[in-house]
């Protein structure tokens, strides 16, 4: 910045010697430096060699008039703000108002009057510099905004890597977001797990920006993590929760629903925290059941008083789950409306191609705000025949030489800990030290998820899978399961796997006791293996999957062998 | 003044009314419009009764309240919402964990 008192270079363009000599004096005595040039051409070479601050102009020159000067001067100055008072015996209001046309930023009338000269050339001054700092701000703005660009590049690249890492390309799976939505808060995450079920997340942070992404890493990481290991959405949601808080400052959050697809049971388990309302869209009767927020979001509860209690609905082939941001229903038109959830319903009552639901949804939002929006995120998931979806194979890291091939291993799971802990994720990862099974990884957890929910449920709680036969009696089922584990003072769970070399190749024999009331044995077996009824259908897929399943002790003990050939 | 502060005698209450959208912009004043108060009330109101809109920065600046007013002991209740207002906080479930009245 200038001192106020700064001299400045002043340019005199004035034909008149005398003119000329009296005003260099008497801008010399207020402090100023004095160039002179005779006529305007010379002053436009003055200007062009030694960059004047200010100039002084007569409109009436030989060669080159004023006027002419003016432009060219103000041409080559660019952006730079050289004000330029012209010097003028004119009177009329045409040829005054003709000095600033051409580009003077003042006139002074002839003859001189030391004090409004000295006055203008202060204000032009002024003027000058409030001109340089803007341009000064201006090209720092620039700077920080084309830096922070390039933050949000390296970031997205960066998060791109760990939030993609899922199957987003799934052949089920249809989402909307914009490149950017990260730094809107939006996030959309989906993985299979290794019982080939898939989980969703779609999130929103408070607010926009670096601080709405930060979240994201951690929580992406956690989803992704847990979900390849085999939990379970409620241990998933306990750490997700559990993570934000400690980590996020208290006015932050992030609003999420999370869903658990499973093909094979045909159902979805969900969890909404603050997310607006989802919708479970049926194919067969056109019904969208909706998808509430129960929960506060993720971030806000400490672990002790977090809920992590869900929600399952039963699905049949095609039929689909909508998920959407707030910025779709917040939308505002030019009159602060909102856009609302009724309007959105009207979409959806006039849909009549599911797959362009997503387009009408973004015509409707375009035609009632005026613009379209770029922080609106949907997702679609739909179930397919389980046979359809294919998850990835599972990636180890290790050689596989370590491989432990002859081994037994029991373990007992009581009341207290049947409430809390899924012992699912860790007898996997056990499991899948063995290198021969990993190739089976899929039918592994998933017949090892049917027997341990089959004794607990249907054994140590005593439910009965009849009660799944339709969508009520479903949704009652899993409000009894958890009402039940809530109350559950006795019982176990026993799981005893063995791992036996076999030539080449090896064994697996997984049993699995509860202390339920067993049943009838014969009577189950009796049923196909492969039903689409909603109830029963455990059984069918163990034996599907597993090699010699029987049950025995009246039903209350399970065992299924899994056999692999040598490596090759 | 979009944020108004009314203690009530012998400071056990604080009443903090809200006109206009809450959102970040009210963020500074809402703050200050309890940080400083000594003795610290024991009880908070946070009047909605003019506030036409809430956002989810509004909804973090209530738990930064809360946090203040002691974090799950805090006595904070939040009164006279519009139906507008009162469809975020049911959504974002803050009836959980305030007092909406």
């Amino acid at each position: 910045m200038q001192s106020p008192l700064e001299s400045l270079t002043i340019l005199i363009a004035e034909d008149s010697a005398a003119d000329r000599m009296l005003l260099s004096s008497i801008v010399r005595r207020q402090g100023h430096e004095v160039l002179t040039a005779a006529n305007g051409a010379e002053a436009v070479e003055a200007f062009r060699q030694q960059r004047p601050q200010l100039v002084l102009m007569d409109a009436m020159m030989p060669v080159m008039d004023g006027f002419e000067a003016a432009q060219q001067i103000k041409e080559l100055a660019g952006e730079t703000l050289v004000p330029i008072i012209f010097l003028t015996s004119l009177t009329e209001s045409e040829a005054l108002a003709r000095c600033l046309e051409a580009g003077g930023d003042d006139f002074l009338a002839k003859p001189y009057n030391q004090v409004i000269l000295a006055a203008k050339i202060k204000a032009m001054d002024r003027l000058r510099r409030l001109q340089a700092t803007v341009l000064q701000q201006r090209d720092q703005i620039a700077r920080h905004h084309h830096y922070l660009l390039n933050e949000q590049r390296v970031a997205k690249a960066v998060f791109d890597k760990v939030a993609h890492s899922g199957c987003l390309s799934a052949p089920n799976i249809r989402y909307l977001q914009s490149p950017y939505a990260l730094f809107n808060g939006d996030l959309l995450l989906a993985a299979f797990t290794p019982a080939g079920d898939m989980h969703v997340l779609l999130g929103d942070f408070t607010g926009h920006g670096l601080p709405a992404a930060v979240g994201a890493m951690p929580l992406a990481e956690v989803f992704y993590g847990m979900t390849a290991k085999g939990y379970g959405l409620s241990e998933i949601l306990r750490e997700m929760n559990a993570k934000l808080k400690r980590i996020l400052p208290v006015d932050m959050f992030c609003c999420a629903t999370l869903l658990c697809l499973s093909f094979q049971r045909r159902s979805v388990e969900v969890w909404n925290g603050g997310m607006p309302d989802g919708y479970l869209h049926s194919i067969a009767s056109g019904e969208r059941t909706p998808l509430k927020a129960r929960h506060l979001p993720l971030g806000v509860l400490s672990p002790q008083t977090f809920d992590d209690r869900t929600d399952v609905l039963p699905m049949s082939v095609d039929d689909r789950v909508f998920l959407l941001s707030d910025g779709v229903i917040d939308t505002c038109d030019a009159n602060e409306q909102l856009f609302g959830v009724e309007r959105l319903q009207q979409v959806f009552a006039a849909n009549r191609q599911p797959d362009a639901l997503f387009a009408e949804i973004e015509q409707a939002l375009r035609d009632f705000r005026g613009e379209a929006r770029d922080d609106v995120s949907m997702v679609e998931v739909s179930l397919l025949e389980a046979a359809q979806v294919s998850p990835p194979a599972l990636v180890y890291s290790d050689s596989g030489q370590s491989s432990p091939l002859d081994w037994s291993v029991s373990f007992e799971f009581r009341a207290a800990t049947l409430k809390r802990f899924n012992p699912l994720p860790y007898l996997l990862q056990l499991l899948l030290e063995v290198h021969g099974l990993r190739a089976q990884s899929g039918a592994l957890y998933t017949v090892l998820a049917e027997l341990y929910s089959n004794a607990l449920e249907h054994g140590v709680l005593g439910l009965d899978s009849g009660l799944k036969r339709d969508a009520t009696g479903f949704t009652r089922y899993y409000q009894l399961r958890n009402t039940r584990l809530d109350e559950l003072r006795d019982g176990f769970v026993r799981v005893h796997l063995q791992v036996a070399p076999t030539g080449e190749g090896g064994c697996l024999t997984i049993r699995v006791e509860d202390s339920g009331k067993g049943f009838d044995v014969e009577r189950v077996m009796q049923r196909p293996a492969a039903g689409v009824r909603l109830s029963g259908r455990g059984v069918g897929l163990i034996r599907q999957l597993s090699r010699n399943a029987s049950w025995s002790d009246d039903g209350r003990s399970a065992r299924v062998e899994f056999f692999w050939e040598a490596q090759a | 003044m979009p944020v108004v502060t009314e203690i009530s005698q012998g400071g056990q209450k604080l009443t903090i009314s809200i006109k206009g959208r809450f959102d970040f912009a009210k963020h500074q004043e809402f703050r200050e419009s309890y940080e400083n108060l000594q003795p610290k009330p024991e009880s908070f109101e946070v009047n909605l009764k003019d506030a036409t809109y809430l956002d989810s920065s509004a909804l973090g600046m209530l738990l930064l309240l809360r946090d203040h007013a002691g974090g799950e002991n805090a006595e904070i209740t939040l009164t006279n919402a519009n139906a507008d207002v009162r469809k975020i906080l049911a959504i974002s479930n803050f009836e959980q964990i305030f007092d909406v009245a």
